[in-house]
């Protein structure tokens, strides 16, 4: 091969380099063969508990939901996760046809007309959901319910810090949800959007339709952020005024993997699709009339628009959404709704057994698979003390609501069985009453 | 052949998944607050593979053949990668699980932190950006957030080369940045005048891609870097090209500020179909205080059975620009990576960048006189050709990517970078054989030829496809976006 260039040895191509600073010293660890790798990787995989051997009342941005074996199958297909983003339509219809199916389910399920192929994750949809509203309003504030996801509100801020938005945040009420007046006095006419998350971060569904009036009235756009596992069950944020609903689609056929990787969902009204961020796929077809699917309206994105695009959004997570689609596809209509209808019963046998126990107390008001507890114990001494019993406890909220010290979110879904649950309501009250 | 759609399959009633009975007492459903219709489709278990694995077969991949597409590093990656990612106790443990229950994962983060530090020869990383446009949205924020600590508010304009990925100027426009063009020399380099002109103390950064787009590593990068520090600006490197440099030269060393890498292009992730990536971004000691929180550190600690390294997420970090990401980054990503790194090792790696280099250069080699080079030196991981030869006869760099397809190849990167008329990207990465890269030049010295000959076969191509090329600009004007029935 060198002999074919005419090159006498390889380090010919790299001359261009300053020779100070080629070939540096590498101080890495040996090369393992795969044996070595995968025992050393099991080796590290052993020290983290996981959630097959321990129940796990954590949820707070991540779940613990039912993952089919279908979904697993289907993204270890070499020609699924071993593609290119679809570039090329002629050799890339299975990827855009299924990114086609899931835009379709998306928007089924948030009552939407238009939604993309996928964002980052749940917190970088609701950040870019922010970015939209200032554009298709050509306004710069924006007023979030601080009963949005904590992380979710900073990454927000993370993302508007260059653009020079004004963000404020709305308290909350007693019952768990955004404080409706207080959304009302901060909305004005310099208001690009209202955020909220529903369910929200307390595990309470708050009241989208006189929310979605105050926004409409001072002409801002009502964000919506869902959990769509809850929408097999709750009305469509469509349906009850959102202009554009985001959300976190890792509940959908992903394993909780540490924090990633995660799926945005971005779904928006046909009237703002143009202002809209990330990629679309859309049916065309051939010179013989033949169905067909293509990356489309792409002067939206980075590399037509270059500085005036909507995003810098490139490598999105397909195989995430591929999984989300299989996901739906398998579950169906009546799976869907079951599952939610299983987080929902669970949730609230857990909640009321808990409440029921000296000295615990449930707060808020509605809820569907998240529900707040008071305890007795300081909080982290709680979760202390059920990890000595082999249970991984609820999160707690001190961290990110002063107010709710001594306060644990739980989450239940349809993993649970009932003797997990009755087995957490033991441990709390052994808890409760040690003191 | 049209594949029929999920919602063309369905039958009402059919399930693809039993769940468990109810096991508890119902609650009291919120009457109000359901919905009343839930437009899924209804399909089992054997209608939904068979659908999916149907697709899959109407994809090309890397699994399949040699998918030569510029910039994006389609190299093959190893299987092992994709069982570890799925250890339980990788993909089933939670984001909020107490730090003690989940050290091995702190560990590998921390470890792996350590290595592409090493390697890229910047001594602070976050692995939180998910992909390479969330890695320079996250390192520019950092450029701001640096110079705003300084209290040097008037810089608030970034250099972009005119080679430069889409994703730079956008990226740069979303930190509120007033993006100015750099054009390049003749020689493909950054235009060192040009630059020496613009680079004031209003520019906060430069935006570079080394080696560039053209496949091309600048030949006066020290003296670029040194321009740009000299009136206070940062220099920021788009690492999507990394894989030229592994153990060849570390861009710290080439006065780079702030780094991101692609972990699905250089460090094996499969791409995913789009997705999901890995964008971790490295930084010089002077901007660490920036990076995203948490960030995962280590301390020593002394137990019963003496010292030992505890790991953690730091959240006490004032200065930190804040979190990029709901968690943590792509932790299953990093696995991949982190058994990539400690499967090669030092010489391992020099390895990959190597065989890049030398294939990419094979093949600029092999097809030097039947297509248009419009920057004829050696190149480093990729090689840009111009098909405005072929273009004069008609036969278009379009229509040559479509013939590809019909001669069994993934098409290269076409009209890119920019700057070339007419552009075939072409970077074969360093895990193709000999035979391989033959056959890729054998076939398009013989689209060259039929360029000539039987420009027909070239513009009717794809012919060997399910579908033909497809009307984009009817797609585009009257989108159907969704299945409506």
């Amino acid at each position: 091969m060198q002999q074919a260039m005419g090159l006498s040895s390889v380090d010919e191509l790299f001359g261009v380099i300053p020779a100070e600073k080629r070939y540096p010293a590498l101080e890495l660890p040996s090369p393992l063969s795969e044996i070595e790798v995968r025992r050393l990787l099991a080796d590290l995989a052993e020290r983290n508990a996981d959630l097959e051997h321990y129940a796990s009342f954590l949820g707070a941005g991540s779940y613990h939901h039912f993952v089919p074996s279908v979904v697993d199958s289907v993204i270890s297909r070499g020609e699924f996760y071993t593609a290119y983003t679809p570039y090329q339509p002629e050799v890339s219809q299975g990827t855009l046809t299924a990114i086609y199916e899931f835009q379709t389910m998306v928007c089924a399920l948030m009552g939407m007309d238009v939604a993309n192929a996928s964002m980052y994750d749940g917190a970088s949809a609701l950040a870019e959901a922010g970015l939209m509203a200032a554009r298709v309003t050509r306004r710069h504030k924006i007023v979030v319910a601080s009963t949005i996801h904590p992380r979710y509100r900073q990454v927000l801020r993370t993302y508007t810090q260059g653009m020079g938005m004004e963000i404020m945040e709305a308290g909350r009420a007693d019952d768990g949800t955004v404080d409706g007046s207080e959304v009302e006095r901060l909305l004005d006419d310099a208001t690009a959007a209202l955020i909220v998350q529903h369910p929200n971060f307390l595990g309470c569904m708050e009241d989208l339709e006189p929310l979605s009036e105050l926004a409409h009235a001072v002409g801002a756009l009502l964000v919506v952020c869902a959990d769509p596992i809850a929408l097999g069950l709750f009305r469509a944020p469509g349906d009850c005024g959102a202009d554009i609903v985001v959300g976190e689609g890792q509940c959908l056929g992903s394993p909780p993997s540490y924090g990633g990787p995660y799926v945005g969902l971005f779904a928006c009204r046909q009237k703002y699709v143009r202002q809209m961020p990330g990629r679309l796929v859309g049916a065309a077809t051939d010179a013989q009339g033949r169905r067909g699917f293509v990356l489309t309206m792409q002067p939206r994105e980075q590399h037509i628009r270059r500085e005036k695009a909507t995003s810098n959004i490139c490598s999105n997570e397909a195989l995430v959404a591929l999984a989300a689609c299989t996901y739906l596809a398998v579950l169906g209509k009546q799976g869907l709704r079951k599952a939610a209808e299983l987080c929902y019963h669970k949730a609230h046998y857990a909640a009321q057994g808990i409440a029921a126990l000296p000295g615990y107390e449930r707060l808020f008001g509605v809820f569907f698979k998240e529900f707040a507890i008071r305890t007795p114990v300081p909080a982290a001494r709680v979760n202390e003390l059920l990890w000595k019993r082999g249970i991984i406890g609820g999160y707690e909220l001190a961290k990110d609501c002063p107010d709710l010290a001594e306060c644990l979110l739980f989450c239940v879904t349809e993993m649970h069985t009932r003797a997990q649950i009755d087995r957490l309501v033991e441990a709390l009250e052994e808890i409760g009453k040690q003191g | 052949m049209t594949v029929p759609l999920l919602f063309e399959l369905s039958s009402p009633g059919r399930v693809g998944c039993r769940l468990p009975e109810l096991d508890v007492p119902e609650a009291m459903l919120p009457e109000s607050l359901l919905r009343d219709q839930l437009p899924l489709p209804e399909l089992t278990e054997r209608e939904v593979v068979q659908h999916f694995t149907l697709l899959s077969q109407l994809n090309y991949s890397v699994d399949t053949g040699f998918y030569p597409l510029g910039s994006c590093t389609m190299k093959y990656n190893p299987k092992m990668h994709e069982e570890v990612a799925r250890y339980r106790g990788f993909a089933q443990i939670h984001p909020w699980q107490d730090e003690s229950t989940v050290q091995g994962a702190l560990r590998l983060m921390y470890e792996l932190q350590e290595q592409l530090a090493e390697i890229t020869g910047l001594p602070a990383i976050s692995l939180q950006p998910v992909a390479g446009a969330h890695g320079e949205l996250t390192g520019m924020l950092i450029i701001r957030a640096f110079h705003l600590e300084r209290g040097e508010e008037g810089r608030n304009v970034v250099l972009v080369p005119d080679s430069a990925h889409g994703t730079n100027p956008a990226t740069a426009a979303m930190c509120g940045y007033e993006v100015v063009t750099v054009p390049s020399d003749e020689r493909g380099n950054i235009d060192v005048q040009e630059l020496d002109r613009v680079a004031d103390e209003t520019v906060a950064g430069l935006m570079l891609t080394n080696p560039n787009t053209l496949g091309l590593f600048d030949e006066h990068i020290l003296e670029v870097a040194d321009i740009l520090h000299r009136v206070g600006g940062l220099i920021y490197c788009d690492g999507a090209n990394m894989n030229a440099l592994l153990g060849i030269a570390k861009p710290g060393d080439l006065g780079t500020d702030v780094l991101h890498l692609n972990l699905h292009k250089t460090f094996s992730t499969p791409h995913g179909g789009g997705g999901p990536g890995g964008g971790g971004t490295a930084v010089t000691e002077d901007l660490r205080p920036f990076l995203p929180v948490p960030m995962v550190a280590s301390r020593r600690t002394i137990g019963t059975e003496g010292e030992s390294a505890e790991y953690y997420l730091d959240y006490e970090r004032p200065l930190s620009i804040g979190p990029v990401s709901g968690f943590y980054g792509n932790f299953g990503v990093m696995v991949k990576a982190y058994a990539y790194l400690r499967s090669l090792g030092q010489d391992g790696l020099r390895e990959v960048s190597e065989n890049a280099v030398l294939n990419a250069n094979y093949l600029l080699h092999g097809l030097k006189g039947y297509y248009d080079l419009p920057y004829d030196r050696p190149c480093l991981h990729e090689c840009v050709f111009s098909g405005k030869a072929q273009a004069k006869l008609g036969v278009h760099t379009i229509d040559i990517a479509k013939r590809l397809i019909d001669l069994g190849f993934h098409p290269p990167t076409v009209y890119f970078p920019l700057i070339v008329d007419e552009a075939l990207m072409i970077e074969p990465t360093e895990t193709e054989s000999l035979e391989t890269l033959d056959s890729f030049v054998a076939a398009m010295r013989q689209i060259a030829e039929e360029a000539k000959t039987e420009p027909e076969q070239v513009r009717g191509a794809p012919r060997t496809t399910p579908v033909g090329r497809l009307d984009e600009v009817a797609a585009a004007r009257k989108p159907d976006l969704k299945w409506q029935g």
